[in-house]
C-alpha cells in the first residue's frame, strides 16, 4: 500500500472540499489500496458526519450515507415496507462485512473482474486505453448486457440492484452544491469511458438514498451465485409485484450481475402489468430482458440462467408455477 | 540405545489394549487449541524479534523469459528500502514434498506467471510491499512460444512414472465382450491447497548458524531442502514450526519465503521477515493439477468387473517429476483381470502442480465413482451392491493380500446411518418445491503409508511425561494423539503429558503430510514409551508385558509401587524409531471408507445444496475420536468444494492465475455444509503399524465428490462429467 494522509471530515462541507478520496466502512477501498489498485494520497473520513439516520421523508425513507448495511436490512421499516431492500442487503457479503460497510460506499463499490484487480493485467477501467484482457479470458462473471468493447466489467453489489427496482434517489453533495440523481441513473454503462462506474464527480459525496412512498405489492430477491454465501451475483433479480384478481396489477424488476449497473428496463414491467401471469407471457419478459444479451464465452451461461431465474421469481411472486 | 522397529512382520500383540489408563481413542481436546483460540500460539510471521527487517517479493508479469535488468536505484531511493535480492539460489517455486533437496532455483529465468523475481527488504512491512509493486523489470522475451492449455495440440505429452502404469490383459476386448461397459471421459479442475495462515518465514543468524522460523510441515526434510538450496550444511540450520495455520500439501516443502529470507538476513546480518501475500501464495505455490480421466469398465452381466481402465491427463511444468498420482487407489480398489491404468503429463507453463491434499485419490476416486455410478445404473443394481460385488479376495494390481479392508462394512455401516434404503431407484422422482432432491454413494480409499520416524520420551523425576519429536501439528491433531499414545503407555493421566514439536532439533519424525503423521509418529512415541516401560519393569525384576501403569501407580504381579519412586529422581529416557518393512510390501495397506450424500437440485438455476453427508471410515485404530472425526469433517468438507465450488482458473493466453484469492477462489462456506456425520468402522491393522492404527487426514476427500455428483444425477437426471459441478453445467440438461 502506498503513503497516504488521512483526515477526519468535520462536516459534509469539510469533504467535499478535502479533495480527497472518500472512505466509510472502507470494506472495497481499503482492499484495492493494498492491491494498489486505488493510490489515493488523501483521504478524507466521513463516518462520524451526521449521516447515520434512516428517517421518514417524503411518504418514504431518507437513508443517510453511512448508515451500516446491518443496520438498514434490520430496520423495521425496511423490513416491513421495502423487504427486497433487507433481502438483497442480507444476501451480500458477511455479517462482519455489512457491519462496516455503508450505504453511500456499497453504492460505489467497484467491479470484481480479476483483470481489474490485478494490476499487472491491461484494465481500461483502472488504466484508460490499456485495453480490456477480459474479452478473450476468464469472463465467468462478467457482463452479457450494455458491454462495450472497452470494457465488460459488472456492478457487483445487490443492494443497489433493490434500490433500483424500488426506484430510490441518490442525494449528492458537490463543489456546486446538492443534487438528486435516480438510482437507475447513478450507475454507467461503461461505453468508452469504463473508468467512470457512476455520475459522481471527483469531489462529489453521496449524503443519503431516500426511498419513495412504499409500494404494494409481494417482494423477492434471488441471488443466484456459485456457493450458497459470500460470493458475487451471477444473476440477481429484485422484484415487487402485485397481483390483482388474477393478473399482475404492478411490477418492478431490476437484475444485477448482468451488466455494468443494475438492469432496469421498464419494458419488462410493460409486458407483464395487466396479464395472467403464465410460463408463455414471464418466457416473453425474459425475451425483452435478454434481446440484447451477448455472451463471452466463460459467461453464455448467464443469457439461459437469467431467462430461467426470471421464471423462478416470477413464479414465486405471481403463484403461477404451472 | 533406541529402541527401532523395523515393519517386517505385523504386530500382533497389540499392545495399546492391553494398556491401563484408557485414554488412548477417547475424544479429548486438543491441548494447543486454547492458545489457537487467545491468540497465544505464535504462528511463524508473529514472532518479534529485535532489529526484524520486512522483505516482499515482486512479481513476474509475463509468462516466460528472462529478466533483462531491474530498476534498482528508483526503489532503493524509496523510504526503508534496505536491499534487493535476486540472487541465483533463490527459488523458482516450492520443494515437492519429501524432496529432501534443492527444487528449482535461479528466479532471473521466468518459468511462470507471477514466479517471484526479487526480494525487496525494508525497514517496514509496508515500506517493503510498496517499495516490490514499485519495481520495475524488464524481461527478455523466451526463444519458444510457450503453452498454456494442456489440451492444446502444441502440448508436449510425456509419459508419468512407470510405477503408475499398470497393464494387465486386454481391456480393449473384455469392454467388446462385456455385458455391459461404460467408457467416460471426466474432467477435475485445478486446486489450491489455500491454507489459512499464508507463508511466512523468519530468517536469523548467529555465526553461521541459521535459526527459521517457518510454516512448514515437514522439517526434516525441510532442514535438507534449505540447507542444500543455501549451499550450506544441514548441521547449520535449524526450523521451528510449532504451529502451522493449515498445510494441505502447500507447505511440504521449502519454499521461496525460506530461501529467501535466509538469504537476505545473512547479507543485512539482521533478522529477515518474508511474508507472502494470499495472492502470492496461490500463484507461486503448489497447485493441483486439472486431470482429464478416461475411464473404462467392463463387466459381466451381474456387474462384476472383468477389465478396468483408468488413463488419465495431468500437467505440470517442463521438468518436474511430479504427476498427479490419480490412478492411485484404481490399482487395488476393484477387481477385474484387464486393466489399464497410466498418467500422462502435459508440460504447460502454469505454476509448478505438486501435492495438495490427498494427491491422486482426491481426483481420482470421484471421477472413477461416478463411472460406477453410472455402470450400476448400467446393470441395474444397487450401486452399494455393485460395488460390494467388485470388492476382491487380493489386491489385483500386485497380487498381495489386503492388509485389512472395510469396504464392504464401511458400504453397510454408512448406509444403515444414511438410511440409504429410502433411495429413489429412478432419477427425478423426489420434488420439495423448485428443488429436486437425491441420494449418491462413492467409496472411499487412500492408501496408508508408514514412514520412518523417530521420538523421544521422557518420564520426568515428578512422574511428569514428556514427549518430542520434530513432527509438526498442522491443525490435524498431533499434540494430542501423540501425547494420548504417551499417557496410555506410561499409565500418567493426560494433564501430566507434554508435547513439543515442531523444532529440527528434536528427533526427526516423518512431518505432516501424506495421512502417514500420527501413525508414523505416534508408532515412534509408543516404541520410546515401550523402553521406559521395560525400565520400570526391571525395577521390579519383571517383564515389561507383565506390568501395568494406570495414575502415576505401576503393578506387576503382586508387587506395586509409585512410578515417582521407581523413577527415584533419575528421569527415564526412551527413544523410539519405527520404519517401514516387509510388511508394506507383503500387504496392500490403505483407508477405506463410504459416502453416502443427499442433495437438492434447483429446478430453476441448477443450483446444487448438499443437504446431508454421512461418511463411515475404516482407519484402523482411532487414536482420538474428536481429532479423527474433525479431520473427516474438514476431508468431506474439502470434497464438497471439489464437487460444486473450486477451481482454479487460469487464463489460456499467458498461464497466469486469474482467481487468486479466497474472494473468486471459492471453497466452501458454512452455509454449503450441511451436518456432517462420521461413523467409524473399528479395526486394528497390525501390518500398518505396532499401534495398530493407520491414515486418516486425507480419506475423507477421497471419492466424496462423486456421491455427490450420484446424488444430483439420482435428483434430477443430470450427469456432470465436469468437476466442479457448478450450475451452467447442470441448467442445460433439466427437465422442463
Amino acid at each position: 500500500m502506498k503513503a497516504f494522509t488521512y483526515a477526519r471530515a468535520g462536516s459534509t462541507a469539510d469533504a467535499v472540499a478535502a479533495d480527497a478520496m472518500k472512505i466509510a466502512g472502507g470494506t472495497n477501498l481499503l482492499d484495492l489500496m493494498k492491491l494498489e489498485v486505488e493510490v489515493p494520497r488523501r483521504l478524507v473520513d466521513i463516518n462520524r458526519l451526521p449521516l447515520a439516520a434512516i428517517e421518514p421523508a417524503g411518504g418514504g425513507l431518507r437513508i443517510g450515507a453511512v448508515v451500516r448495511n446491518s443496520d438498514l436490512a434490520a430496520d423495521i421499516r425496511v423490513r416491513r415496507d421495502y423487504a427486497v431492500l433487507s433481502k438483497a442487503l442480507l444476501a451480500g457479503a458477511s455479517g462482519q462485512l455489512r457491519n462496516k460497510a455503508t450505504t453511500g460506499g456499497n453504492l460505489c463499490q467497484r467491479t470484481r473482474c480479476g483483470y481489474f484487480t490485478d494490476t499487472a493485467m491491461p484494465c481500461n477501467k483502472r488504466e484508460p486505453g490499456s485495453g480490456c484482457q477480459a474479452i478473450g479470458g476468464f469472463n465467468r462473471i462478467h457482463a452479457i448486457l450494455g458491454a462495450s468493447d472497452a470494457c465488460i466489467a459488472t456492478y457487483p453489489g445487490d443492494m443497489a440492484v433493490a434500490m433500483s427496482a424500488l426506484d430510490a434517489v441518490v442525494e449528492i453533495e458537490g463543489t456546486a452544491g446538492s443534487r438528486s440523481v435516480a438510482v437507475r441513473d447513478f450507475h454507467r454503462l461503461p461505453g468508452n469511458t469504463p473508468e467512470r462506474d457512476n455520475v459522481l464527480e471527483a469531489d462529489d459525496l453521496i449524503t443519503a438514498v431516500t426511498l419513495p412512498a412504499p409500494v404494494p405489492g409481494r417482494h423477492a430477491y434471488r441471488k443466484v451465485r456459485d456457493r450458497s454465501s459470500y460470493a458475487f451475483a451471477l444473476v440477481s433479480i429484485a422484484a415487487v409485484v402485485e397481483m390483482d384478481a388474477g393478473r399482475i396489477a404492478s411490477a418492478s424488476l431490476a437484475f444485477g450481475g448482468l451488466a455494468h449497473k443494475p438492469w432496469h428496463d421498464p419494458a419488462i414491467a410493460e409486458i407483464l402489468i395487466g396479464k395472467a401471469p403464465s410460463k408463455a407471457l414471464f418466457d416473453k419478459a425474459a425475451d425483452v430482458l435478454l434481446a440484447g444479451a451477448q455472451g463471452q464465452g466463460a459467461n453464455d451461461f448467464k443469457i439461459p440462467l437469467a431467462r430461467r431465474t426470471l421464471h423462478a421469481v416470477l413464479a414465486e411472486l405471481t403463484g403461477e408455477t404451472a | 540405545m533406541t529402541n527401532t522397529l523395523t515393519m517386517d512382520k505385523p504386530d500382533v500383540r497389540n499392545r495399546l489394549d492391553a494398556m491401563a489408563q484408557g485414554i488412548i481413542g477417547a475424544p479429548l481436546d486438543r491441548p494447543e487449541g486454547p492458545l489457537k483460540v487467545v491468540g497465544t500460539a505464535t504462528y511463524a510471521s508473529e514472532w518479534q524479534l529485535p532489529d526484524m527487517a520486512y522483505g516482499v517479493f515482486a512479481r513476474a508479469t509475463v509468462p516466460a523469459g528472462k529478466v533483462a535488468s531491474i530498476d534498482r536505484e528508483a526503489v532503493l531511493a524509496m523510504p526503508g528500502v534496505l536491499a534487493i535480492h535476486d540472487d541465483p539460489r533463490m527459488l523458482v517455486n516450492p520443494a515437492q514434498g519429501g524432496a529432501g533437496k534443492k527444487p528449482l532455483q535461479d528466479i532471473r529465468e521466468i518459468h511462470y506467471f507471477g514466479q517471484t523475481v526479487a526480494l525487496v527488504v525494508a525497514e517496514t512491512f509496508e515500506q517493503a510491499t510498496a517499495a516490490a509493486k514499485a519495481l520495475k523489470v524488464e524481461y527478455a522475451a523466451p526463444d519458444d512460444a510457450s503453452v498454456f492449455d494442456p489440451e492444446s495440440s502444441a502440448a508436449t505429452v510425456e509419459h508419468g512414472p512407470d510405477t503408475q502404469r499398470v497393464q494387465t490383459g486386454d481391456l480393449d476386448k473384455a469392454m467388446a465382450d462385456a455385458a455391459f461397459s461404460v467408457d467416460v471421459t471426466y474432467t477435475t479442475a485445478g486446486h489450491a491447497s489455500a491454507a489459512m495462515e499464508p507463508h511466512a518465514s523468519i530468517a536469523s543468524w548467529q555465526g553461521d548458524q541459521l535459526t527459521l522460523r517457518g510454516s512448514l510441515q515437514m522439517l526434516n526434510y525441510n532442514v535438507a531442502e534449505l540447507a542444500d538450496s543455501l549451499a550450506v550444511g544441514q548441521s547449520q540450520v535449524r526450523i521451528l514450526s510449532p504451529y502451522v495455520g493449515g498445510g494441505f500439501g502447500s507447505k511440504l516443502g521449502v519454499g521461496e519465503d525460506s530461501v529467501a529470507a535466509a538469504i537476505a538476513s545473512r547479507e543485512l546480518g539482521r533478522p529477515v521477515r518474508v511474508d507472502m501475500s494470499r495472492q502470492q501464495v496461490f500463484e507461486t505455490v503448489m497447485r493441483r493439477s486439472e486431470t482429464r480421466q478416461r475411464l473404462r469398465l467392463a463387466a459381466r452381466a451381474d456387474g462384476v468387473l472383468t477389465g478396468i481402465g483408468h488413463e488419465c491427463l495431468v500437467s505440470n511444468l517442463p521438468g518436474e517429476q511430479y504427476a498427479e498420482p490419480v490412478t492411485q487407489a484404481t490399482e487395488f480398489l476393484y477387481g477385474g483381470e484387464n486393466r489399464m491404468l497410466s498418467v500422462d503429463v502435459a508440460r504447460i507453463v502454469r505454476l509448478c502442480a505438486g501435492s495438495v491434499r490427498a494427491p491422486g485419490e482426491a481426483v481420482g476416486m470421484q471421477a472413477l465413482e461416478s463411472a460406477m455410478d453410472e455402470l450400476a445404473e448400467k446393470v441395474g443394481i444397487d450401486p452399494v451392491e455393485l460395488r460390494k460385488r467388485n470388492i476382491p479376495a487380493i489386491d489385483p494390481s500386485q497380487g498381495t493380500p489386503y492388509s485389512s479392508n472395510t469396504l464392504a462394512k464401511c458400504l453397510d455401516a454408512g448406509a444403515a446411518r444414511f438410511g440409504w434404503d429410502q433411495r429413489q431407484t429412478q432419477t427425478c422422482a423426489t420434488r420439495e418445491g423448485e428443488w429436486w432432491i437425491g441420494m449418491g454413494v462413492a467409496s472411499a480409499a487412500r492408501v496408508h503409508k508408514l514412514v520412518e520416524a523417530s521420538a523421544r520420551v521422557t518420564l520426568a523425576s515428578d512422574g511428569t511425561v514428556k514427549v518430542e519429536t520434530d513432527m509438526t501439528d498442522i491443525g490435524t491433531g498431533t499434540y494430542a494423539v501423540l501425547g494420548q499414545i504417551a499417557g496410555e503407555m506410561l499409565g500418567t493421566p493426560i494433564e501430566k503429558v507434554s508435547v513439543c514439536l515442531g523444532d529440527s532439533a528434536l528427533p526427526a519424525g516423518p512431518g505432516s503430510g501424506g495421512s502417514w503423521g500420527a501413525a508414523s509418529s505416534g508408532s515412534a512415541v509408543f516404541l520410546a514409551c515401550e523402553q521406559i516401560r521395560q525400565a520400570l519393569a526391571k525395577k521390579f525384576q519383571g517383564d515389561e508385558e507383565a506390568l501395568s501403569l494406570k495414575d502415576g501407580i505401576a503393578r506387576l504381579g503382586e508387587a506395586s509401587a509409585m512410578v515417582v519412586d521407581l523413577v527415584a529422581g533419575k528421569p527415564i529416557v526412551g527413544e523410539g524409531t519405527i520404519k517401514p518393512g516387509e510388511t508394506s510390501k507383503a500387504t496392500r495397506q490403505a483407508s477405506y471408507g463410504a459416502f453416502f450424500a443427499e442433495v437438492a437440485v434447483n429446478a430453476y438455476t441448477g443450483e446444487t445444496r448438499v443437504r446431508r453427508m454421512t461418511g463411515a471410515f475404516g482407519i484402523g485404530r482411532v487414536l482420538n475420536e474428536k481429532t479423527a472425526t474433525s479431520q473427516c469433517y474438514g476431508g468431506m468438507t474439502w470434497s464438497i468444494g471439489s464437487a460444486l465450488t473450486e477451481e482454479l482458473a487460469f487464463d489460456l493466453r499467458d498461464g497466469h492465475l486469474v482467481n487468486h484469492d479466497l474472494a473468486e477462489y471459492h471453497v466452501p462456506v458454512n452455509l454449503d455444509v450441511p451436518a456432517l456425520e462420521v461413523v467409524f468402522v473399528e479395526e486394528r491393522d497390525p501390518h500398518a503399524s505396532p499401534i495398530q492404527a493407520k491414515g486418516v487426514g486425507e480419506l475423507g476427500i477421497c471419492g466424496g465428490a462423486g456421491a455427490i455428483a450420484n446424488a444430483i444425477y439420482n435428483a434430477c437426471g443430470v450427469r456432470v462429467r465436469d468437476f466442479p459441478m457448478t450450475l451452467d453445467k447442470i441448467i442445460g440438461g433439466l427437465p422442463d
